[in-house]
Formats: structure tokens, sequence, C-alpha cells
């Protein structure tokens, strides 16, 4: 038998991939309060992105991205509604095609502009935004799926890519509904 | 316009308008405005602690005790880093704490001030919630938020951080509001649905158990009458969880005493071969539950709790409940009132079998010891205390360790709030303060906290405060000069290498209470034991007890961390008729 006081894990079940949304007062603190309740109760975040989205009402919108066994995300969610400054608590499976994912990310390429150029059409189909431009280099902002971009960073490398600022992923509901 | 107040006058008018009776507390630089402000509210007594950590752990004892919220007031920095462990104390045993600290003034923070620290920084994960003032119009709003949310739901602690600047600033004081539940958070949200559920599940059932917590006793006391009533109503038997003690009176028959690692064999017995298992305000603790996977197995579990995060937290469930306790145990009546008032009889002969076979459990009596003529045992000391106090509405608080469990299981209570004891931190030093605030809550009654000799050093030095308050507190020490959980751990787990578990050197605790100003009294063999009691009962002044007990003892039964609930240890007499050989010796 263990030589421990405290009991041997059980068996863990299939960790799944969500998105939870988190509606907060926007007041100091708060920000701790919900990364707190994850690191201190060993639960992911693969990302996160946070602010305010009503300056009337004083509501920031956390959305996390996380991974976990239906028994954890259920805690999660459950966790979060208990702290005081949450209003409410969405919670998206990854999969689930009702709901928009995106995550922004600026590149800085820098080269000769043949290379630039190549770049830059690369990254036309994920919305790509030209916002700067001298005649060594580019920054371009796109927005696409998180693993869109992983693959973009990686295949801009070898055209001048030097520098890789992301968000992590926001979400909403596909209609007119929203979530209550 | 309406008068202006400071900050300090603030903090006594929301204490004034919640009620408070009583502050625990140390005073400090950060919190000297406060304490200038004491002298002009009469109504409000300030308890002088010898540490933080004392104040916190009283005012734990005054709340648990007294069913109102314990409020403690420290100073910055050391001041509410000693408030910590009292603060983490309560949140997993969810007492009510309001805590109020004293903080630098606003323009230094920041700035590694003298006594800065972060404090609502360390004590965001020990609290439910928590606030820096940092305007004084917020001031009042903030103190009685926290009132609210201390007291409302699962109770729990909150801290409220006032820098001195705020302290000494002006503002117009406002009086508490009722409002609309907190950021739309509810605490009964079941239906009559869930309660036509349960009373199904519940006359299905043949092999039925009741499994009930702290959430009893927060719940205030009608909720134990309720349950007593709902015992009753369906003649199921009830085990408690350590916190739960004294929700069901502990010699009744239909009880089966504590569960869990230290609890009876019948408890966990039924508790493992149960087909419906009604978890009233508990959680499922990793002691309760012993190894997850083999928990209970084929139990349909419900479980009934304020806090919805509690359920399938360790344990998935048939049928949750959410609710307060005191409220769903009502509905439940009102319904098997309406739709099987002849429940209990009717049900009588589908559980008869259940409750021959708990009969037989029974009949091992686990919780025997083998007692001497030579030595206390410090079982034998606890049921003589039981004896000699019974009737006298005793409140008992205990330090951490194997005294705790003996205590759990020979003393027996039959009202609510009696027992203070530290389950979920499992604080060493926590009963000799809590008894403090318990005789501070109560000041005719009988306090007791049954201690062990290591854990009652940790917080030896609130023996002055009960010596300045005259609070007649009873430290009974049962020494066995050993950290005795530790060196039972270690005797049956690590080849009874007895590492730095010895205290080799310990104070004279006579003397100790004689320096103190108390009143010390030593038993060293059974035969006058019952003499010193009495002796003790009899003193109007704080007492130390030292009562030396056997050094070996263990504390039996035990679930080894990580079996099931039917692999338990039992003692040294059942040992002997069956002996443990081979194959079950590797098991220990």
């Amino acid at each position: 038998m263990s030589k421990s006081a405290y009991s041997t894990p059980g068996k863990k079940g299939k960790f799944d991939k969500h998105i939870i949304v988190v509606w907060v007062d926007n007041e100091a603190g708060v920000l701790a309060r919900v990364v707190g309740l994850f690191s201190g109760r060993g639960y992911n975040i693969e990302s996160l992105a946070v602010a305010e989205v009503d300056a009337k009402l004083n509501i920031s919108r956390i959305t996390i991205v996380t991974t976990g066994t239906p028994q954890v995300i259920e805690q999660i969610k459950l966790q979060l509604r208990k702290l005081v400054p949450v209003h409410k608590v969405a919670d998206f499976k990854r999969e689930d095609k009702n709901v928009i994912f995106k995550e922004m990310a600026l590149f800085k390429l820098v080269g000769n502009i043949s290379k630039r150029k190549k770049a830059f059409n690369a990254c036309k189909k994920y919305n790509a935004v030209l916002l700067d431009k001298t005649n060594k280099s580019y920054v371009v902002q796109v927005t696409a799926l998180r693993r869109e971009i992983d693959i973009m960073s990686k295949n801009l490398k070898k055209l001048g890519l030097v520098s890789v600022s992301r968000t992590g992923a926001v979400a909403m509901t596909r209609g007119a509904e929203i979530f209550k | 316009m309406s008068k202006l107040s400071t900050g300090a006058e603030i903090v006594f008018k929301c204490l004034e308008d919640q009620n408070v009776e009583f502050i625990f507390g140390y005073p400090g630089g950060a919190v000297l405005p406060i304490y200038d402000e004491l002298k002009n509210h009469s109504s409000i007594k300030h308890i002088l602690v010898r540490h933080e950590q004392g104040a916190g752990h009283a005012a734990e004892g005054y709340a648990r005790s007294s069913g109102k919220p314990g409020v403690v007031l420290v100073t910055s920095g050391p001041g509410a880093t000693n408030v910590v462990t009292a603060l983490t104390d309560a949140y997993m045993d969810s007492i009510p704490l309001i805590c109020i600290s004293g903080q630098v003034p606003t323009h230094l923070i920041g700035t590694d001030a003298f006594q800065e620290c972060d404090t609502t920084g360390i004590t965001r994960p020990c609290t439910k919630h928590n606030w820096l003032v940092k305007d004084i119009k917020d001031l009042s709003k903030i103190i009685h938020e926290a009132f609210e949310v201390a007291t409302t739901g699962r109770p729990g602690p909150v801290l409220v951080d006032i820098p001195k600047d705020i302290q000494f600033q002006k503002a117009k004081y406002s009086k508490p509001k009722r409002k609309k539940k907190l950021n739309g958070k509810r605490h009964n949200n079941f239906n009559q649905k869930d309660i036509d559920e349960l009373i199904k599940l519940m006359s299905k059932a043949s092999k039925p158990i009741f499994y009930t917590g702290g959430g009893v006793i927060n719940s205030g006391p009608r909720a134990s009458v309720l349950l007593r009533e709902l015992v009753e109503a369906t003649g199921f038997p009830i085990t408690s969880t350590l916190q739960g003690l004294g929700s069901f009176p502990g010699d009744d028959n239909s009880f089966l005493g504590m569960l869990g690692m230290h609890g009876t064999y019948e408890a966990n017995n039924a508790m493992h071969d149960c087909d419906l298992m009604i978890n009233i305000g508990a959680r499922f603790d990793d002691r309760i539950t012993g190894k997850i996977d083999e928990f209970s197995p084929k139990s349909k579990k419900v479980h009934i709790d304020i806090d919805p995060s509690s359920i399938n937290k360790n344990v998935k469930v048939d049928l949750p409940i959410i609710g307060d306790v005191q409220d769903v145990i009502s509905s439940t009546l009102k319904t098997i009132k309406k739709a099987k008032p002849n429940f209990a009889n009717s049900n009588k002969q589908k559980i008869s079998k259940w409750w021959e076979q708990i009969q037989k459990w029974r009949e091992k009596k686990s919780l025997d010891y083998v007692n001497s003529t030579e030595t206390i045992k410090p079982q034998y000391a606890v049921q003589r205390l039981y004896e000699l106090t019974k009737g006298k509405d005793t409140y008992i608080t205990t330090e951490v360790g194997q005294h705790q469990m003996w205590a759990a299981q020979h003393y027996k209570f039959d009202k609510p709030n009696r027992w203070m004891t530290s389950g979920g931190l499992g604080t060493m030093g926590y009963g000799l303060p809590a008894a403090v605030g318990v005789q501070i809550a109560h000041p005719k009654k009988l306090v007791i906290d049954i201690a062990g000799e290591a854990s009652v050093l940790m917080t030896m030095q609130e023996m002055s405060t009960a010596v300045q308050y005259n609070l007649p507190i009873k430290i009974f020490i049962l020494n066995n000069e050993y950290m005795g959980m530790v060196r039972q751990w270690q005797e049956l787990l690590h080849d009874k290498n007895y590492s730095e578990s010895y205290t080799a050197a310990l104070p004279d605790f006579v003397k100790l209470a004689e320096a103190y100003g108390c009143v010390g009294i030593r038993a060293t063999n059974p035969n006058e034991l019952d003499d010193k009691i009495i002796e003790m009962l009899n003193t109007d002044r704080p007492v130390i007890f030292d009562c030396l007990v056997d050094k070996q003892e263990n504390c039996f039964p035990m679930i080894p961390s990580g079996k099931p609930h039917n692999q338990m240890l039992l003692g040294p007499k059942d040992q002997e008729q069956n002996k443990i050989t081979g194959k079950g010796k590797t098991l220990v």
C-alpha cells in the first residue's frame, strides 16, 4: 500500500477542450481572482483574453481556453460562479459549430520586398491587414483560428518573420441569440 | 447635509448595525485610528489576544458556538499574515468570519513600506471574498457587503483591508440595505420534483443511510431538530462526519457513530454496502471516502448542499439537491407527511434485514480498547470526562491529532454548536483560542478544550487572554509526549522510524498554568482520574489539566488511506483474535 496519508489518484477521464466565457465586474483584482482559481485548483489555461465590454455597467468579459475532464470543466464553471464579482459563466465546446472562435496575431516581417510580399500573400486568407511598412519591414495583422496562426507563424519563419504577438481566443455564438 | 464620520467611526457604526458584540483583535500602527475610536462604542467589547492567529480561532469558536459571525481586527503586515492560518481554517470549515485589517496609507501601497504586505493578494485564496478600500465613500457599503458575503450561502471568512489614511478621512455613513441576491447568486435552487424524486428513492431503498455533515450545523439549530424528525419519520440509520457531530444525538440507537478514516466499523461498512446514500450537508472529503473508485459502489447517491460546486466535485451523485439543509429537510418532511404519513412503519419490514446487518457490525465494538489499571488510556480519559460532564451542556473544542479523534469517538453530543474542531485544515493549536471564543459567547457554560500536548503548545500564549478576561476554560491535555498521530502513522507505515515525533523537552504544565495565573492539575493514574476531573470541574478559573496517558496507544479503527471503507484496521483486541499474517500484513 502507499505510504502516504493521502489516497492514491483514481482513474483519469478523457480531456476535452472548452472555451469558458466569464462576465465580471471590472474591479481591481478580479482577473487575479479568476486566474488564481485556475492555478490554485490545478486547472489549465491555454489562452486568456480580457477587456471591458460595457463601460456603463462596468462589465469585463474574460475568455479562457482550457482543457479538462467533463468533471473538471463542470467544477471550473461552478467555482467561477461562486466568485462575488462574477455575473455569468458560459461554456462552449471547442467543436461547437454554433460558436465563432477567433484569435488575432501581429507578424513583423523583415527582409527583401519579394519575400515580404510573398509572406503577405500567404497571410491574405486570414484577413491580413498591412499595419505598417518601411523599406525593410512589414507589420501584418491576421485574425484566424489558433492552429492556423500556429501554422502561419511556423511557415513565415523562412520569409523573414522576426516577431509574433498574439491574443488569446475570443468567442461569440452565431445567430441573433445572446447568452443569458 | 448629514454628518460626516471618519473611516474609523464608520467601521464601528457598521459593526453596531450588524449587531456585533465582540471583536477579537490585536492593535498595531496601521489600525491605531480604529483602536482610538473603540472607547466611543460601549456596546462593542474588544478581546485582546496574544497572537493574531489566536484572534482568528477565537472568532471561529465564537461563531461556531453562537451561530453569529466572528469579527477579527488586526494590523497590517505581520498582523495580517498571522491571521492567514485562521482564515484558511475558517474557509475549509465554512465558518463566517469578518476580518478587518489595517493597511499602510494609500500613497505608500506598493513601496515596501514598514509593515506593508499585499494582504488582499495573500488572503485571496483563503477568503470567500476580500476588499481593499481605496475610497472612503465605499467603506460602509463594503463592510455591510462583507457581512452579507460571510454569512449567506455557504458561510466563510472575508477580509476588508483599510489603509490608515482612509481610517482618518471623512464620509457619510450608510446603513445596511437589504438587497437582492449578489450578482444573481441564489441559495435555494431545488423544486418539489427533486423532493418527490428523493422520496421515491427512499421508498425503494432497502439499505438506506443518512450521511450528515457540518452543513446541518451551519443551517441553524432548526435544521438539527428537523433532521431528528426526518430520521424518526423514515427509520433510516444515520452517520455523521466529524463536523456534523451534535446535529443528531450521539447516544441514539439510529446513530452509527462517526464515519471516515477513524469512524466506526458499522458506519463505514454501512456506507460501503448501502443502496441509498443521502448526503446532507457533507462534502465527500477524502478522509470520508477513502479510495474514490471503490467508495460505496452499489448505492444511489443523493447530495443535499447549499454550495453547487460541492456537487460532483469528488463523487458523482445521482440526485443533487441544491439548497439550505433546513429548507430541504422541511420540504421533505412535509411531503412525507402528506404522501406517506406512515412511512417509517410501512418501511420497517423492508429495511429490517439492513438493521440486522448493522447490528452484526456493531457487535464488533470497534471503539473498544484494552484498558489498564496502571496507566490512563486516552480513550478512558475522554470517556470519564464525558460521563462526568454529561448533562452539563458542555462545549468541547479540540486541537488536531489522536486526541481529536478520540474525543470525536468517545464524547457523545446531543446538541448542535457544542463541538468545535478544525476538520478541513487540521490546524494544531486551534482548540485553546477557540475555547476562548466559545467562553466569550457562553460565559456561564462549561467549555473544555480536549487537547494534545504538542498542539496546545502552538497557541499556549492565549491562556494569558483567558486569565485576563476571567474565562474559566478547561484545557484537558492528553499528554503522551508524542505527536501521537504522526507517531501512529510512523509505527504503521514507516517501519517504526519515529522521526522527530517525540518532544524530548516539555514544559511542566502545572507550573506553566501557575505562571499564567491559572490552575494546574495533573492526573497520573486511572485511580485518581475521576477525582482530578471533578476538581477541575469545580474550579471556577481557567485550568490546565495535564493528563498523563499511555504513550503508545493508537487510534482505531482506522481506514488506511487509499483503501475502501470495508477494509478497516481494528483495535488490538480484534487484532489478537484475527492475527494479521502474511498477505494481510503487507496491507499495513
